[in-house]
């Protein structure tokens, strides 16, 4: 088991102990079952918080639009309104399960499974500090890519097997939308891949720093220009407005989830909550620093410091918490534009939607490929704040 | 880390299970407790009240297939890709970048060449290149 978790974990005082007296007692090496239950019960929380998290999303939705429209929202379940999620829920899970007489039943029970279980899967890459990413895999945004198009498929087949003509119009749109932006995404995440060396969250993290101007979204103009295609890509690809089309409520009654009801659809819903999330947070990983901390306050090593007494595990403690505050609040800005641009701009058209993607991001992406490309190999890599300071320091140098 | 150990993809596989085990679990604890009163009617495709009229597993309109077809193609190329983005900074690193970015560009322009052909031939239309072939078959 060798997940950054556990390596993590293991460098805990208790670990050691732990895994001692556990082979003592078992009469052979338990450090793998130690190891799994360590990664189990993270695991565990980790899901739970998630659902949480898909939950809020919707409560953090309502919210917000009823602030940018000037009415209450709800509050009535819990402080402000919290706890109408968990309200949600319970109403989900006590609602009828129907299934329509003509749809394909087996298809019908899969596709939000597909949609959930997708979601799920690219939580294990996604770093929310050094310490806490469930695994680092060395082809981390490859995964993510390749988990996260199980979405898709998971909208189609909902959209397909309901043998419904809302369903299957919604259905048919999502599909051929999340396959047209996945296309300029793809070439977006490339040209971050391209700068950091990597396929590794990880890597790609450790490649920028702690201040903005160290992010990869301000390394050049190239890659500038590429957060914002990324964006409005990941927007496209979660089914967000201005890109809802397969959901459009006004013109296709629900879209793709229009026959499904009970906790089936609440499975759409949190998904697709949870898939923002996650988009928001990868977003954050490749151009936004994701959980870099300015003056490296996230390795810890100023409190050893500060304090020489202090315990070297407790001050990286420390630093991770600081760093997992820095991923979650760079993502939730994120989560709060997604749902600000959802209660402001009007619904794209279908032809304008295609026209967006593949005449206007893609090509843009394609630049900015070879954009980037170009500025590795000219420059060496160095951010644009390195070369304008240089030649400052050059003019300066040369006027004396 | 360990990039030929298999042990990294074990959490990969805990986490779908435990996606699958709540999936499962969230309808079953449903199961022992919602209504299940189907009737006729409710088991009807919703169409806003109308009688649904034939299913709706009709043919779809073809430019759907001509986006994924096109998209199936960019995206081998992009996954092609990926290996090149991910060592050409070691070559550059190492002063043997030329090489590498002249294959990449020339790749890049294969690509490009692609969404020209496509966009001159209209398939990145949405609707005019439905008109355009429609013309031609009357």
């Amino acid at each position: 088991m060798n997940s950054t978790v556990v390596s993590y974990l293991s460098q805990a005082p208790g670990y050691g102990f732990l895994t001692s007296k556990l082979s003592e007692v078992l009469g052979f090496d338990a450090t793998g079952i130690v190891n799994f239950l360590i990664f189990f019960i993270v695991t565990l929380v980790m899901v739970n918080i998630m659902a949480a998290i898909g939950g809020l999303g919707t409560y953090a939705e309502r919210k917000i639009s009823a602030d940018l429209q000037m009415r209450q929202g709800p509050n009535r379940v819990g402080p402000f309104g919290i706890l109408q999620f968990l309200a949600d829920g319970v109403k989900m899970i006590l609602k009828e399960d129907i299934i329509p007489r003509q749809a394909d039943k087996f298809m019908f029970h899969l596709a939000p499974f597909l949609c959930l279980v997708g979601v799920f899967m690219t939580l294990a890459v996604l770093p929310f500090s050094s310490g806490l990413a469930l695994t680092n895999l060395n082809i981390g945004v490859f995964y993510l890519l390749g988990v996260s198009s199980l979405v898709g498929v998971g909208i189609f087949l909902g959209g397909y097997s309901s043998n419904s003509k809302w369903s299957m119009l919604g259905g048919m749109r999502g599909a051929s939308q999340i396959v047209s932006y996945e296309v300029p995404v793809t070439l977006t995440i490339l040209s971050v891949v391209l700068m950091a060396g990597s396929l590794s969250f990880d890597v790609i993290t450790e490649a920028q720093g702690g201040f903005p101007h160290e992010w990869f979204i301000l390394h050049n103009p190239f890659t500038f220009i590429g957060f914002f295609v990324l964006f409005i890509g990941a927007l496209a690809e979660t089914n967000r407005a201005p890109f809802d089309l397969p959901e459009a409520e006004s013109e296709l009654v629900s879209g793709y989830h229009t026959e499904y009801s009970g906790m089936r659809f609440g499975f759409f819903a949190l998904a697709e909550y949870i898939e923002v999330f996650v988009v928001c947070g990868v977003c954050a990983a490749l151009f936004l620093g994701g959980y870099k901390v300015p003056f490296n306050l996230g390795t810890g090593d100023f409190l050893v410091k500060a304090f020489p007494a202090i315990e070297p595990m407790l001050a990286k403690q420390v630093g991770n918490f600081l760093q997992l505050g820095a991923f979650v609040t760079k993502t939730l800005a994120l989560y709060y534009v997604v749902i600000w641009i959802r209660w402001t701009l009007p619904r794209l058209r279908v032809d304008h939607l295609m026209v967006l993607c593949w005449k206007y991001l893609t090509p843009i992406a394609l630049f900015n490929l070879v954009g980037c490309a170009v500025w590795l190999y000219a420059f060496e890599g160095k951010s644009i704040w390195y070369l304008i300071f240089k030649s400052g320091a050059a003019a300066a140098g040369a006027h004396h | 880390m360990s990039s030929h150990n298999l042990d990294v993809y074990m959490p990969v596989l805990i986490l779908m299970a435990f996606a699958i085990i709540m999936v499962i679990g969230a309808l079953l604890v449903g199961k022992l407790i919602r209504p299940s009163n189907p009737t006729d009617l409710k088991l009807t495709p919703y169409e806003c009240g109308e009688e649904p009229i034939g299913s709706a597993w009709s043919n779809f309109n073809v430019r759907f297939y001509v986006i994924a077809l096109v998209f199936l193609i960019f995206d081998v190329e992009g996954a092609l890709m990926f290996p090149v983005a991910a060592v050409f900074k070691k070559f550059v690193e190492i002063g043997e970048g030329g090489a590498v970015l002249a294959s990449f560009l020339l790749f890049i322009v294969v690509l490009s060449l692609g969404v020209v052909y496509c966009w001159k031939k209209g398939d990145l239309d949405w609707v005019k290149s439905y008109q355009v072939s429609g013309k031609k078959d009357k």
